[in-house]
């Protein structure tokens, strides 16, 4: 059973097909990346599995189970997002401890001190940070609460628009270790967006390279080590964005 | 002293209370280092205490009438003279501080969350709901208040309970307009779209999230309001379609004294000045709380 499964997707915005005839598999487990540059489409597909783009046609399915148009509950439990921006992902009015307590409370799900405590803990933040607003965060800490917040519900599958490209680059590192470190505790599957090729070679296993709404290539990983594209688009992004210094060297 | 201040002001706040007294706090030393504020508190206290000890502290009783003392001007006996019925004009501004106090609070709380609901449930849904209710929103905007008040006033009949209604319909429009213009701002960030992805409904996502973002612009914008709030209650006063006598309403008496202005200037002026000093402290703590709630200095703070 694949943890995303996509078929023929395409998806709308106001009647203008932004995406078009995207399929792609993700198993349990993987870490897959979806790579191009800005407006090629790969945040959209992102929010139409999260269900935040609901004009779109073709089979949606996270963990065998096919979605419907709508925001709803019972995938709310399987699969969450995190968004870009840890500015704009947290209420600026509401401490830490009342956003991380908010999804418990929506499922009805009881023991939320233990719980908050626990999930602050494995997100690498100390306990004096609970009861703080955003205001008193650094982006690297808002970003580790909004991962919290998308972790309450114990999903297995993870959405990551851009996770780390709002942050300094020494952050975005312990951003990256800690999404690697709880993929492996929590068995977890991460589809990311990005635009950050060595973010790919060091986080996924494979990726789908994406240009003006199409998918033009689904590539491993180790592709970004010795350059082994074979659609000329993906070969200019590889190109573009230095290739693998090392391979220079080699040459 | 200082332990309770470190205790408030704790970086790492232990529990959800500590926060909140601590956010508290801290607004409320930024409201005590703004002068204009302060000074509006005081006036506030001041109406606030006179309506609540009015019989203590006025030294007549408002209705008592004395026909040989018409129309005395201020002196020692009577601090701001008596009025055409020979009542003490000092002990009728302080009941009067009742009324006005009254009348100030009802419509905030009618008005007050009916505007916000209807302005955050448009800006939020959008579409066809924002432009069914901003419809009658702009009908309601569109006709002037003193206007509009009248006619409730003259066909629910004169009175106090009556002018309440009339100028709380009157006022809502306003709150939902900026209700609308501040959901609209953010009704499509990412803290939105996250909760909204937890499984929280639409009417959860508007009432603890929504909500909670509107309400400091509004509680400036009712405070800036209430001075013209006030305004109204004395011009539906003055035209004898409010309070109706007896009763001390300062309108009401700016009305009755319209007859002697030019020989007892004071039967007019007294209730005015209180009206005047009433809007003024509304004005002036409606100034400050912007400083303090306004959202965009939140972040620096």
């Amino acid at each position: 059973m694949s943890a995303i499964s996509l078929k023929n997707l395409d998806i709308s915005y106001q009647s203008k097909k932004v995406v078009r005839d995207v399929t792609f598999d993700v198993a349990e487990g993987e870490s897959f990346a979806l790579v191009g540059e800005s407006g090629s489409g790969k945040s959209t597909v992102l929010k139409a599995i999260a269900g935040l783009a609901p004009d779109w046609t073709g089979e949606i399915s996270i963990l065998g189970q096919a979605r419907s148009h709508k925001v709803d509950r019972d995938v709310a439990t399987r699969c969450q997002m995190v968004f870009q921006d840890p500015y704009g992902s947290l209420h600026p009015r509401k401490s830490v401890d009342t956003v991380l307590s908010e999804p418990l409370l929506i499922h009805g799900l009881g023991n939320r001190n233990s719980r908050v405590i626990d999930m602050l803990a494995a997100v690498g933040l100390d306990q004096r940070f609970r009861f703080r607003f955003p205001h008193q965060l650094s982006g690297g800490q808002r970003q580790r609460v909004a991962i919290a917040r998308a972790l309450m519900l114990e999903p297995k599958v993870m959405l990551l628009d851009e996770p780390t490209s709002a942050l300094d680059v020494s952050v975005q590192a312990e951003i990256l270790n800690l999404l690697k470190r709880l993929r492996r505790e929590q068995g977890l599957s991460y589809l990311m967006v990005t635009h950050n090729l060595p973010v790919v070679s060091f986080m996924c296993d494979r990726m789908a390279v994406m240009n003006k709404g199409r998918i033009v290539e689904i590539a491993p990983a180790s592709a970004l080590h010795d350059g082994s594209f074979t659609d000329p688009y993906s070969q200019s992004l590889y190109a573009a964005s230095g290739g693998n210094p090392d391979r220079k060297e080699m040459a | 002293m200082t332990t309770a201040r470190t205790w408030l002001l704790a970086d790492s706040p232990n529990s959800k209370l500590q926060a909140n007294l601590g956010n508290g706090y801290r607004m409320m030393g930024a409201l005590m280092r703004n002068p204009l504020a302060v000074v509006g508190m005081v006036i506030l206290s001041m109406l606030l205490l006179a309506a609540i000890f009015a019989p203590w502290i006025a030294p007549h009783t408002p209705f008592g009438q004395n026909l040989g003392a018409r129309l005395l001007p201020p002196s020692a006996a009577h601090w701001m003279g008596t009025d055409e019925l020979g009542r003490d004009i000092f002990s009728r501004v302080i009941y009067g501080a009742r009324i006005t106090l009254m009348i100030v609070t009802l419509v905030a709380v009618i008005s007050a969350p009916l505007g916000l609901l209807i302005g955050a449930i448009a800006g939020y849904f959008g579409g066809w709901t924002d432009k069914i209710l901003m419809g009658v929103t702009d009908v309601f905007l569109s006709m002037p208040k003193l206007i509009l008040a009248l006619a409730f006033v003259a066909a629910l009949g004169p009175g106090i309970e009556n002018a309440i209604i009339a100028i709380a319909i009157t006022s809502w429009p306003a709150y939902a307009r900026i209700a609308r213009a501040e959901t609209l701002t953010f009704r499509n960030s990412e803290f939105i779209s996250a909760t909204r992805l937890l499984g929280a409904s639409h009417s959860r996502v508007i009432v603890r999230h929504v909500l909670p973002l509107c309400t400091s612009s509004m509680i400036v914008r009712v405070t800036l309001d209430m001075a013209g709030i006030i305004l109204t209650a004395a011009g539906l006063g003055f035209l004898g379609l409010g309070a109706q006598p007896p009763l001390p309403e300062w309108g009401a008496m700016i009305s009755r004294g319209r007859t002697f202005i030019l020989d007892q200037w004071w039967v007019a002026t007294m209730p005015g000045l209180a009206i005047i000093l009433v809007s003024l402290g509304f004005c002036f703590l409606g100034d400050g709380l912007r400083d303090v709630l306004d959202p965009k200095q939140g972040g620096k703070s």
